[in-house]
């Protein structure tokens, strides 16, 4: 089984140097391009190995390219962002590469701005992560120095400049529109579609915003082909994915696998199978703002074409596990408490409705809550939809709630019906007779 | 156009409206909060979701924000679908998890845009059972009152603010559920603008703090169309009064002239009005001796009195005002006959005004409103501090700067209502805008490019550019290298344009530059381009004064001193700010009667033999005609106190006191009512013949009734007067226009003159203005926006200007003193408004850092100023953008206000006074 984005990672947490990253074949699909690989080429072999978006939201890269103006009157200069602004609670796959493997990301940005025509690119780093600003800005260095950035490539006439910028920490910062407003020194609120970044973007130019373990795959695509890619993979999507898992299981941790891997396969042969003396009641399977699958989901194949609307979506393939000795309810409101306070506070629904939900999760804990309050979240769960606010944190933020609602309602109705959390020590709340 | 299908019916739209305005203009409620028609849409609130249609056979649709989708042919919508209205009742229910139930103590109740909206969604039970957000209020300052717990974060005050007004200390702290909308810290909000806030915001968190010292009820006021009255712009208002006191000014919608929008002197500086300087009686005095104040006089027996002395008089003047209404003017002209009547302007503001009018009159280049300014390509501004002196003309360029770069915005095929959208694609981009004059403002920051010298300098700039477009206008050939460059870049930005706006100021006091505007604009005119041309003048009526024509102060004075006339009637003006206090007072001393008809307390008064207390513009049926041409009719809100009364009125009564028995009824004795005033003005001058078409005459009727003042719903008229007596008087009679002062008349579509407040069914809040436009943001139903009296021919080819100045020579032992104006300080009549005096600066006189080293004064430090024989002493302001060798004078009130520029000798004062300083 291959993993091209990790086999080289030191499992010692080190950090790849430059030459160890040239010796493994690093930089080298930029003696490609010198070669007369031209941008269209680029562009082509990246839609052909099917490769999607690794954010979360599985956009096909080579869709989202296609949008971008190319030719002599296209607007200059154009933008490449690369999104490691990871703040997905339990999501920490773009961390793992970008600590690992700084220069996968700036030989992915490379390639991206020489497909495009962008001649200048921004990583957008998560402020908390001090060791990857650290590594990434170590690694800019020394590509600067090597002349992979800043200078001409031979033969090709494209030469690319890239800056790091970290985050002042805004979970909305990883939605691209809201980075590219934070990027400008602007409030982190996320802008209408359309216009979509790929024509208005960073100042107002054409800018592609994509996640970190995308551009990872870039080079990989370029080296080997698309047949290789979609052969990586066990599923329509092509290439790997980097599944990891949190919670309450033996071997908690991070994989590298071939798209399409099943939960069950992550769960029990990855990830060593439940704790002991727990049980598994549902995973939501890549950060917060994904649906719970249970028991019945876990053969299904885990990417982005394969789970069927109605059931949820893989998000960014890095798990989180409930088990039986964990309250859902207040697994859910912690959820909840989170997605209020990072609500960026721009449209009525998310800014007012993600805090109410969360108080009215907190009177099921406290055993306050009423029959009328469980209607009030299947409110919410509707109206907090797509398209109904401005972007998809709230709908995001209803996801798990909604699938909570679905699959451990008893659980909710015990809260009323006992006036206390089932899985609390605490004593019942008396009710008081007016 | 195109046809959309709503709830099943079809609508004819403009497709370049997105669904929000296109079902607004039709008069379908779709509820909104964060859209605006000025400032388009960000998609913020959510309120306005309605449910779309794929197709005639999609059944299930889905919601979209009707504010961020765009018209297209056969869009199939439904804004009364149960989803749709469920979704938006939950928006409100939403907005009221946090917001306060406190209408009935709050300012905006019974007139609040978020009230209406709730009951438009008929959202009522409110299920949020946890404490609301409370939030710590700001002191903003003397206009604006500021209750952040009941924001409903539809973020329209910081866009109005930043974005639309260019101010920089309003912003929205915070994320999530905690959003704060204030400043950094407590403090005056400083921007020109700020009183929108109190019509933009949609709910009570900006309220007019004025208005809340007198508050009262929106249906309790009685209002009227009012014409702002203190600089030239001439941007509509309604005035709103209950019980005798003015109670607050709110904009009224001209898609001319003001739009929705007003500055703050206009909107604060009502409070003159109602201010105890106020003169309400007649007072005479008997004998010759001015030393004692005049006796007040039984109104009736004034007039006999005033009679007599008109019958005895040797020769009677009268001098006019800039601030009076055409029509007292006209009256006054009318009694003393036209050569006998001054203008009351000072020499200097003569001849520019005078100037300004030919430039009008003979060029082929018209002039600009407000609507024109907004919509102009690319703008040179020569000699005009237009944030102090023409504000609302600065937020019109702050908007004309938008329109070269929409260019690129239509390019990528981004619709211009939308707000977001079109800001990040244009980012910093701006239009061109030259700003060229003797002081720095904010609005420099704005510029392409700004050139700070005195005004000599200034106009040579102009006649340069002027030079530089060609079409034979003379060109300046001594130009330092980068002025050479500026006026290249300049002419090629204009000749570039396709509406370019040329604007000149008076404030500086050079003739020059007035004539270089003049010469730029007709260059441009020749080159095919459809330039405009603005000229600021001093004041409400300076235009209409000047076109109605009169003789030279220095005229008034000499007929007097030579004893060709005894007698003289002063009109709404106060004669120390237009000349020199020793020519004044010999003027009046040598006059054997002084009439004065004003409405405020100044130094004429106290000369006046005859005081006549003259009602205030809020308080007077007249018409004022703006910097721009356009006459503008204005009503009386109210009745003033008994004896005071407008000032044509006051002359057409003395006319008749003053004619015998034995006399034909000529000329103003004629008059009976306003119509009859304003057809005599329509005779007075040529221009003014169609003066009578700018409103409905006084018998206009509609079904046979009046149009009132008053709301449906104005309560506790019976009550105001309970505490004396349980009568109900009855309503005084207005002959004089087709409003009555009552509550009772005609209720459906009107003229625009004779909107008195706006308002429809569920529209209580300033939003109703919706209801009135057949296109959301467009012109009124009918509008009528006044009467532009200069219309140029267009063939017009005057010869060219050319008597360019000579560059600026600053002297060894003098500085020329400029006028400095000040939006809070220079006018005369708002100088009254408490709300104001709290906002005007101290008296000063900037000067170049380096003039300030060479009379080795400080920041702060005093300084005698020597003007005509007299000395003043005033602190100094260093600031290196007053041009080198000049000092700028600010115009606060009691400043003297002669000729300007004049050279004068500056020396640092011998007194010692305590110096501030800032730690």
């Amino acid at each position: 089984m291959e993993r091209p984005l990790t086999q080289h990672i030191h499992p010692d947490g080190t950090t790849r140097t430059l030459r160890e990253y040239v010796k493994d074949g690093g930089y080298r699909c930029l003696q490609k391009l010198a070669a007369g690989l031209a941008p269209k080429d680029v562009q082509r072999l990246v839609t052909e190995a099917g490769l999607r978006g690794r954010g979360g939201g599985g956009f096909p890269t080579g869709t989202k390219w296609s949008f971008v103006p190319m030719g002599p009157d296209a607007p200059k200069p154009k933008y490449i962002v690369a999104n490691g602004d990871e703040m997905e609670p339990g999501t920490f796959k773009d961390r793992v590469l970008m600590e690992g493997d700084s220069h996968g990301l700036i030989e992915g940005m490379i390639l991206a701005g020489y497909a495009l025509d962008a001649e200048v690119g921004y990583i957008f780093l998560r402020g908390e992560y001090h060791l990857s600003a650290q590594r990434l800005n170590q690694a800019i260095a020394e590509a600067y120095a090597e002349g992979y950035l800043g200078k001409t490539i031979p033969g090709t006439g494209f030469r690319f400049d890239l800056h790091l910028h970290s985050s002042a920490g805004r979970y909305i910062c990883g939605e691209e529109t809201a980075l590219i407003n934070a990027l400008e020194g602007k409030r982190a609120v996320p802008r209408a579609k359309p216009p979509f970044p790929q024509t208005v973007g960073l100042w107002g130019q054409p800018t592609v915003v994509q996640n970190v373990e995308t551009f990872y795959n870039l080079p990989h695509i370029v080296n080997h082909g698309a047949a290789w890619y979609h052969s990586l993979s066990h599923t329509q999507d092509g290439g790997t994915k980097i599944y990891g898992v949190s919670g309450r299981v033996i071997h908690p941790g991070w994989w590298e696998l071939p798209l399409g891997t099943t939960a069950r396969e992550i769960l029990e042969e990855h990830a060593g199978g439940m704790a002991n003396g727990v049980r598994f009641r549902g995973v939501l399977p890549g950060g917060i703002s994904t649906a719970f699958l249970v028991e019945k989901h876990l053969d299904l194949p885990l990417d982005f074409s394969s789970l069927p609307p109605q059931v949820g979506r893989l998000g960014t393939g890095t798990m989180i596990v409930l088990d039986d000795h964990t309250c859902p309810v207040g697994f859910v409101l912690n959820l909840e408490r989170f997605f209020a306070r990072e609500s960026c506070g721009w449209c009525t629904p998310c800014r007012e409705g993600l805090p109410w939900v969360a108080r009215i999760l907190t009177s099921f804990e406290e055993g306050h809550a009423s029959k009328d309050d469980l209607a009030l979240l299947d409110m919410h769960t509707k109206w907090l939809a797509p398209g109904h606010t401005f972007c998809g944190l709230a709908p995001g933020a209803m996801a798990p709630l909604q699938s909570a609602l679905q699959y451990f309602r008893e659980d909710f109705e015990q809260h009323i019906s006992r006036g206390r959390c089932p899985w609390s020590k605490k004593p019942a709340q008396l009710k008081v007779l007016v | 156009m195109a046809t959309i299908i709503v709830d099943n019916k079809s609508y004819s739209v403009d497709e370049r409206q997105n669904l929000l305005a296109a079902c607004l203009g039709h008069g379908l409620n779709v509820p909104y909060f964060c859209w605006h028609p000025a400032m388009g849409s960000v998609g913020a609130c959510r309120q306005c979701a309605v449910k779309q249609f794929k197709d005639d056979r999609d059944q299930s649709g889905r919601l979209v924000m009707s504010c961020m989708t765009p018209v297209t042919n056969g869009t199939r919508i439904s804004i009364d679908d149960p989803e749709a209205l469920a979704f938006r009742a939950s928006v409100i229910e939403w907005l009221m998890v946090n917001h306060p139930h406190d209408c009935p103590v709050c300012d905006e109740g019974g007139e609040c845009h978020l009230q209406d909206m709730t009951v438009m969604t008929r959202h009522v039970y409110r299920r949020s059972r946890f404490p609301k957000r409370t939030h710590r209020n700001q002191s903003l300052g003397p206009f604006i009152r500021h209750e952040m717990n009941r924001c409903i974060q539809c973020y329209r005050c910081v866009r109005f603010y930043r974005d639309y007004a260019g101010g920089r200390d309003l912003n929205v702290f915070g994320s999530h559920d905690a959003l704060y909308f204030g400043r950094e810290q407590d403090g005056t909000l400083e921007n020109e603008f700020s009183g929108n806030l109190v019509e933009v915001c949609p709910t009570g968190v900006f309220t007019d703090k004025t208005f809340f010292r007198h508050y009262t009820r929106k249906w309790d006021l009685q209002s009227a169309q009012s014409i702002c009255s203190h600089c030239s712009l001439g941007c509509n208002t309604t005035a709103s009064e209950r019980s005798g006191i003015l109670r607050r000014i709110t904009n009224r919608f001209n898609s001319q002239v003001n739009g929705y929008f007003l500055c703050d002197r206009g909107r604060f500086g009502y409070e003159y009005v109602n201010s105890d300087k106020r003169i309400k009686h007649v007072r005479v005095q008997l004998d010759q001796d001015r030393t004692k104040t005049a006796a007040p006089q039984e109104a009736s027996e004034v007039l006999n009195i005033i009679g007599a002395r008109l019958r005895a008089a040797h020769g009677i003047i009268g001098i006019g005002s800039p601030r009076a209404s055409l029509e007292a003017n006209v009256a006054l002209r009318t009694l003393v006959g036209p050569q006998q009547f001054f203008l009351g302007i000072n020499e200097h503001e003569h001849q520019l005004l005078s100037k300004v009018l030919s430039v009008l009159w003979t060029g082929p280049v018209p002039s600009a409103s407000i609507h024109d300014a907004e919509q102009a390509d690319a703008v040179l501004v020569l000699g005009a501090d237009l944030l102090n002196e023409a504000p609302r003309l600065a937020l019109a360029l702050l908007q004309s700067i938008r329109q070269q770069p929409m260019e690129r915005v239509d390019d990528l095929k981004i619709p211009r209502w939308d707000e977001a959208a079109v800001r990040n694609a244009v980012q910093n981009r701006r239009g061109p805008l030259f700003l060229a004059g003797s002081q720095r403002t904010w609005l420099h920051d704005h510029a392409t490019d700004s050139y700070v010298a005195a005004p000599d300098d200034i106009a040579r700039l102009g006649f340069a550019v002027a030079g530089s477009i060609g079409q034979g206008a003379p060109s300046v050939s001594d130009l330092r290298g980068e002025i050479r460059e500026l006026t290249h870049r300049v002419a090629e930005a204009l000749g570039n344009a396709q509406r370019p706006l040329i604007i000149a100021g008076t404030g500086s006091g050079s003739l020059a530059t007035i004539e270089a505007a003049a010469n730029v604009a007709w260059a441009l005119h020749r080159r095919g381009k459809a330039p405009r041309l603005s000229f600021v003048l001093p004041e409400c009526n300076s235009a209409g004064l000047g076109l109605l024509g009169g003789g030279r102060l220095q005229g008034a004075f000499d007929s007097i001193s030579q004893g060709k006339a005894d007698t003289v009637i002063v009109l709404e003006n106060d004669l120390y700010r237009r000349a020199e206090e020793t020519q004044v007072d010999a003027f009046f001393d040598a006059a054997h009667t002084v009439i004065v008809i004003d409405s405020l307390e100044n130094r004429t008064t106290t000369k006046a033999d005859v005081l006549l207390p003259a009602a205030t513009a809020v308080e007077s049926d007249g018409t004022f005609v703006s910097q721009e041409g356009r006459a503008q009719r204005f009503y009386q809100a109210f009745v003033p106190e008994r004896e005071i009364k407008e000032g044509w009125r006051w002359l057409s009564d003395m006319a008749r006191a003053a004619s015998q028995e034995t006399d034909v009824d000529r000329g103003v004795t004629t008059w009976r009512n306003y119509d009859d005033v304003v057809s005599a003005t329509a005779r007075a001058a040529p221009e003014l013949a169609h003066i009578g078409k700018v409103a409905p005459s006084a018998s206009f009727r509609l079904m046979g009734q009046k149009i009132p003042r008053q709301s449906d719903r104005c309560s506790g008229r019976t009550s105001l007067i309970a505490h004396l007596t349980v009568h109900e008087p009855a309503p005084p009679v207005d002959h004089d226009s087709p409003l009555a002062f009552t509550m009772e008349g005609y209720r459906g579509p009107v003229p625009s003159p004779l909107i008195s407040q706006f308002w429809a069914p569920g529209w209580n809040s300033i939003q109703a203005v919706n209801t009135y436009q057949d296109e959301v943001g467009g012109p009124l139903r009918d509008e009528m926006p006044g009467v532009r009296l200069i219309e140029p021919d267009a063939t017009m080819a005057p010869a060219w200007f050319t008597a360019i100045p000579h560059p600026f020579q600053p002297r060894s032992d003098q500085w020329l003193l400029l006028a400095r104006p000040a939006l809070f300080g220079s006018d005369e009549l708002s100088n009254h408004s408490p709300a104001i005096v709290e906002r005007m600066a101290q008296p000063f006189l900037s000067l170049h850092p380096s003039d300030g080293a060479r009379l080795s004064l400080d920041d702060h430090s005093m300084i005698d100023l020597t003007l005509e024989g007299k000395t003043y002493s005033l602190a100094v302001h260093l600031d290196p953008f007053t041009p080198l060798g000049t000092t700028g004078l600010f115009l606060g009130p009691d400043v003297f206000r002669g000729q300007v520029p004049a050279w004068v000798n500056l020396f640092k004062a011998v007194t010692i006074v305590p110096r501030r300083r800032v730690a």
